[in-house]
């Protein structure tokens, strides 16, 4: 069963290989560390959401709230820091960004974990919350000056060069955070009781309960973990961008679920791996950037991610039901 | 003998029902302890307070002599109490390995996740059960008996002092029951006592000491093992003392009204052939693993067959397909009423229309009083009680919720009605009732299958028995030539 | 008159009532005109067409996060439609030629749309989140590739009818609804479809061993919820006097919460017309009030999202409703 396991992680490096075949061909520059270098950066933020995203689905529930956490952060962090805390250094303004998304996530997670509110419904609840106040509440004018603490993290590069043809690539500092967020949840999820504890849940929550896992405390973990990492994602997005938009970001939601569902995860819960989860995020960025390189244009990203979804999800699905048929 | 474990007094109602009145029995280091009872006897109820899933009204429950109040899961299972159930409460989408150690693990507090502890610790149980297994398969990918291997071997790894093992059974084959009860002989010897739960104990009764009967949650048998057989426990459990009569010869020349030819489905069962006449009550029974539930699913449609056929009166039935088998007049009563055939939330009045939908409008607006006047009429033919039609069909009584089922099948009129577990974890009164109701039936010419374990059962109410044995029918017997150990050992043998 | 016994409608009528109440307290003058009231009836079948369309997959255990989009996008090939063979100037019968092929075409999308999600969930057996989510973005990914993110306009003048026109007085939009949610109520509860929808609804097992087409049920279910949002689209573009991608993208929300607040049982097997009626009336009581109170829109929905979530905790009091979904899958 180990080859099925890695089926959707197979096709999905398939497809990739295929469209950057498509592109060079069609484009000779394709296949250049400028591409190569802009495709990360768009990946940086969409591979935090995704792994958090991951996580959430591994344990058996689905959250659509965390691009309003991430607004809502990167946007009352940018007025706290400018307001009252000018001189907080990046990684304050970091850390900070966290402990809000982590705050908001302890929301979702009172609702989920504390009332047992179904995961899709609540989270739709909790989007429109979190957007509607910030919002009404906080403001709805774009910050152009961002505090210096993330105005220097915006200009932190940890590589940068210069190309034959006179054009400049770089890749952002941020992209060690997002390799962080992986190599953290790696470990929470396969070196830890904690993680085993999470796919525990999202395969049968019953039997969890029966042995005496803490279901709560783990669904709670898992929300306010999300977060957190929500909330790095929104700092890190409104730093690179130079600006904090309260408009941003809300309608990512989509693509990262496409990008997590295709890497292999189910809804039932249970199934889920990194690796899975970045190709499909890989995917998701060469769809949202390059599409126009292959010959489709960008008016039809929608249409594409949407089908990707389906495929993602519908054939491991028609599988399974072949599967059930022949042992009924 | 130290007792390990004493229970006394053990009370627990849910919303107005007795689930269990004031039970007690202890149960020694190393002893093997069988708890029979039918489903509905309390005996589930039990054991989710021996695990500290659930918490009795009362109960003074000892291990070691000290007494436990408000047992959690938790604490439970600290104390050496562990409880395999009926699922087994595996994580399918875990490996061997993994589900082997997670107890043992979350046992020692552990913070950390050692992948080379943990299959240390899967194999040294393994070992001790004396099975190999592949420590990296998922779980989801192994047959019910392997799942059951390493449900007990995950109890061991936590240093189980009581495995408690509910309807351990019901899905092994002859073969894996003998090795079941070769792995709880080893278990005896290392010192780990064992409760068997379940309703199905004549291939069991040989390794336990001390047998207890529950029936409708209170105490009502115990003593050594030796002191039962078979016979006697149904006796207990079903609280039956008077035989029921056989059914009267079935006239001859009834008219062949179901041919089964070759019906085959590789993993289930195979070349399964038989005649069913009009009017004939006809038993199915087996060990379970037997294939006999999949060959009653197959009549209905609900399992599909490779090879073979089903013809009602003179025409083929499409196989696996029950919109077409129900079109063709068959019916099928499922062995697990709860969750295969009452919606619980709806009303008694619903849960019979259902199947009459469509002979009371269809396509159109529905005559809906004729619909429920057509409901409430076959209610009362098989005398269901209860307050009024419109009442959720889950506040009826056990034996009331069958014969609602009963009721939607026959309101449709079937020419077969395929029974399985007809009188399950239903009260005695209601059971005689039940088997009057089939002997109507086959007084009115209606072909009946009856899928049973319950053998007093079988010879109360068929002209005919059919005996499966590993996918294939082994004997067809008339019950007039046998009587109830003679079965049972044939089923056994 | 067995509805008024029933607790969660009556307790929505009383809902409904303190709301009305509440908002005219707040804004008497404006409030009470008959300006107002003909505007929230103007208003409220926009969105009330969609919840029904929700509520009927949320009977059956599902749910359906495409309405909007194939609202959309069905608008947006009516609007096409419209705009390249009537026009603006386009009167009498030719008009209305134009009109009509315009709607069918609408109406036959949205079937189509409802067919594709009805396969998906029952033939393929995807969940219905995510065949819902992924059709739902095919949708108006559809939408923005035919119009590339901009709305058509030039739409015949005809086209005001439907959203803004009144028969002997009353508002065809809030006609079209009456007549809408009685024609869904009576399937639901007086043709067999429907109590196969609920019964299929309480226990997805139980109604394939009691022989019910499980298929069939499913695919119309979804096909009624295209049909419906499709209507909706409709009624959205005469009213817009446009079409366009993204319009009514905060009206799924306001869907799933009219749904829940009417009494429809996200799990299954519950939900009554008439709840979701009343849950609409409460809902649009009170955006025309906030609106009178100058409440922006964002803050409409965060109320919302409040409401929703609060109303779900409200019915986790409740005996009657399962908490947990039961892990046998259908």
């Amino acid at each position: 069963m180990k080859m099925d396991f890695a089926r959707n992680e197979v096709l999905v490096a398939l497809v990739i290989v295929a469209f950057c075949a498509l592109a060079a061909a069609s484009d000779a520059r394709f296949l250049s560390i400028a591409t190569l270098t802009d495709l990360l950066r768009s990946g940086i933020v969409l591979s935090i959401f995704a792994v958090g995203a991951m996580l959430v689905l591994i344990s058996g529930g689905i959250d659509v709230s965390f691009t309003a956490v991430a607004a809502f952060t990167m946007y009352v962090t940018a007025m706290l820091l400018n307001a009252v805390m000018p001189w907080m250094p990046w990684w304050g303004a970091i850390a900070i960004g966290m402990a809000i998304g982590a705050s908001l996530g302890a929301v979702n997670a009172i609702l989920i974990a504390g009332f047992g509110l179904p995961t899709l419904i609540v989270t739709l609840g909790t989007l429109s919350v979190f957007r509607g106040f910030m919002l009404t509440f906080v403001g709805q004018k774009q910050i152009t000056t961002l505090p210096p603490g993330m105005r220097d993290f915006g200009r932190m590069m940890m590589l940068r060069g210069t190309n034959a043809d006179g054009s400049f690539y770089s890749l952002h500092v941020a992209f060690l955070f997002t390799v962080a967020a992986v190599v953290v949840t790696w470990a929470i999820l396969y070196r830890t009781m904690l993680g085993r504890m999470i796919f525990a849940i999202g395969g049968s929550v019953e039997s969890a309960r029966r042995i005496g896992i803490d279901v709560r405390a783990t669904q709670a973990f898992v929300y306010v973990y999300v977060g957190a990492l929500a909330g790095l994602a929104g700092v890190i997005h409104a730093s690179m961008a130079r600006v904090a938009n309260p408009f941003d970001l809300v309608g990512l939601e989509l693509s990262v679920i496409a990008a997590v569902v295709l890497g292999g995860a189910r809804l039932a819960g249970g199934y889920g791996t990194l690796t899975g989860t970045l190709l499909g995020v890989a995917l998701i960025v060469l769809v949202r950037n390059s599409l126009i390189v292959i010959g489709i244009p960008n008016t039809w990203q929608s249409v594409t991610i949407g089908v990707l979804i389906l495929l993602g999800t519908g054939l491991p699905a028609w599988q399974a039901k072949r599967a059930a048929a022949r042992a009924a | 003998m130290t007792d390990f474990i004493t229970l006394s007094g053990v009370t627990k109602t849910y919303a107005g029902i007795t689930a269990l009145d004031d039970v007690g029995f202890s149960i020694a280091a190393g002893e093997a302890v069988c708890l029979a009872g039918e489903n509905g006897s309390g005996k589930s109820t039990l054991i989710k307070i021996l695990a500290g899933v659930e918490q009795p009204d009362l109960a003074d429950i000892r291990f070691n002599g000290a007494r436990q109040d408000a047992l959690t899961p938790r604490a439970s299972a600290e104390a050496g109490v562990m409880v395999i159930f009926q699922d087994f409460s595996l994580f399918p989408n875990l490996t061997v390995a993994e589900n082997i150690a997670f107890s043992a693990e979350l046992g020692a507090h552990r913070r950390l996740y050692n992948r080379s502890r943990s299959r240390a610790i899967a194999s040294a149980a393994l070992q001790r059960v004396g099975v190999a297994l592949d420590l990296d398969t998922r779980v989801e990918t192994l047959s019910v008996a392997h799942k059951q291997l390493i449900a007990i071997c995950r109890a061991l790894a936590s240093d189980a002092r009581l495995i408690i093992m509910d309807e351990p059974t019901t899905a092994l084959t002859d073969r894996e029951v003998r090795g079941l009860l070769g792995i709880i002989r080893r278990l005896k010897a290392d010192g780990v006592a064992v409760l068997f739960v379940s309703h199905k104990l004549a291939e069991v009764l040989e390794v336990c000491e001390k047998v207890v009967v529950l029936r409708n949650g209170a105490k009502v048998a115990e003593g050594p093992a030796t002191d039962f057989d078979a016979v006697s426990l149904t006796r207990h459990m079903t609280g039956r003392d008077v035989a029921e009569t056989p059914p009267d010869p079935l006239a001859p020349g009834a008219p062949v009204l179901l041919q089964v030819r070759g019906l085959g489905k590789p993993g289930a069962f195979n070349d399964i052939s038989f005649d069913l006449h009009a009017g004939e009550v006809l038993g199915i029974s087996g060990l379970l693993g037997s294939g006999r539930t999949a060959l009653a699913k197959a009549l209905f449609g609900l399992v599909a067959p490779e090879t073979g056929s089903i013809i009602l009166a003179g025409k083929a039935i499409p196989l696996g397909n029950p919109l077409a088998a129900v079109h063709a007049g068959i019916g099928y009563m499922p062995e697990d009423r709860l969750t295969e055939g009452l919606f619980l939330m709806q009303s008694i009045a619903r849960n019979v229309g259902i199947g009459r939908v469509d002979a009371h409008g269809g396509a159109g607006l529905l005559n809906l009083s004729a619909l429920w006047g057509e409901a409430a009429t076959w209610l009362d033919r098989l005398r269901v009680k209860s307050p009024s039609i419109e009442a959720p069909v889950r506040a009826l009584s056990g034996g009331n919720q069958q014969r609602v089922v009963l009721a939607r099948w026959l309101a449709q009129q079937p020419r077969v009605l395929v029974l399985n577990g007809p009188s399950v974890g239903v009260d005695v009164g209601s059971k005689a009732e039940i088997h009057g109701i089939i002997r109507d039936l086959s007084q009115q010419g209606l072909g009946v299958v009856v899928i049973s374990d319950d053998l007093p059962e079988l010879l109360a109410t068929c002209h005919r028995l059919l005996v499966m044995k590993d996918g294939r029918v082994t004997e067809d017997i008339l019950p007039q030539s046998t009587d109830e150990t003679d079965l049972a050992h044939r089923l056994a043998s | 008159m067995r509805w008024l016994n029933s607790s969660t409608e009556a307790q929505l009528a009383v809902i409904a009532v303190i709301v009305f109440a509440v908002m005219a307290a707040l804004s008497p003058d404006r409030f009470l005109s008959v300006q107002n009231i003909t505007s929230m009836a103007f208003q409220f079948p926009e969105f009330a067409i969609l919840a029904l369309a929700m509520t009927v997959t949320m009977l059956t255990g599902g749910i359906d996060l495409s309405v909007v989009g194939i609202a959309n996008c069905t608008a947006v090939v009516a609007a096409l439609i419209l705009t390249t063979f009537a026009g603006p100037d386009a009167t009498g019968a030719d008009a209305a030629l134009w009109l009509t092929v315009a709607v069918g075409v609408s109406l036959a999308l949205g079937v189509l749309a409802g067919l594709f999600n009805g396969i998906l969930v029952a033939a393929l057996g995807l969940p219905a989140i995510l065949a819902t989510l992924g059709s739902g973005l095919i949708f108006t990914g559809f939408a923005v590739a035919l119009t590339s993110g901009s709305a058509v306009m030039g739409l015949p003048a005809a086209i005001a009818f439907l959203g803004n026109g009144t028969i002997v007085g009353v508002p065809v939009p809030l006609i079209l609804f009456a007549v809408l949610a009685l024609v869904l109520s009576l399937i639901l509860t007086r043709t067999g479809f429907g109590l196969r929808v609920q019964m299929f609804g309480s226990n997805p097992l139980a109604a394939r061993f009691a022989a019910i087409d499980i298929t069939g049920l499913l695919v119309r279910v979804y096909v009624m919820s295209g049909v419906l949002a499709a209507i909706a689209g409709l009624v959205v573009m005469s009213r817009a006097n446009s079409a366009k991608a993204d319009y009514g993208s905060s009206y799924l929300l306001l869907a799933v919460l009219i749904a829940v607040l009417g009494g429809v049982n996200p799990y299954g097997g519950y939900g009554k017309v008439i709840g979701v009626v009343l849950a609409v009336l409460a809902m649009q009581f009170l955006s025309s009030g906030l609106n009178m109170l100058s409440v922006s829109n964002f803050a409409r929905e965060l109320i919302w999202g409040v409401l929703l979530i609060f109303v779900m905790i409200l019915n986790t009091r409740q005996p009657r409703r399962p908490k947990q979904k039961p892990e046998t899958p259908a």
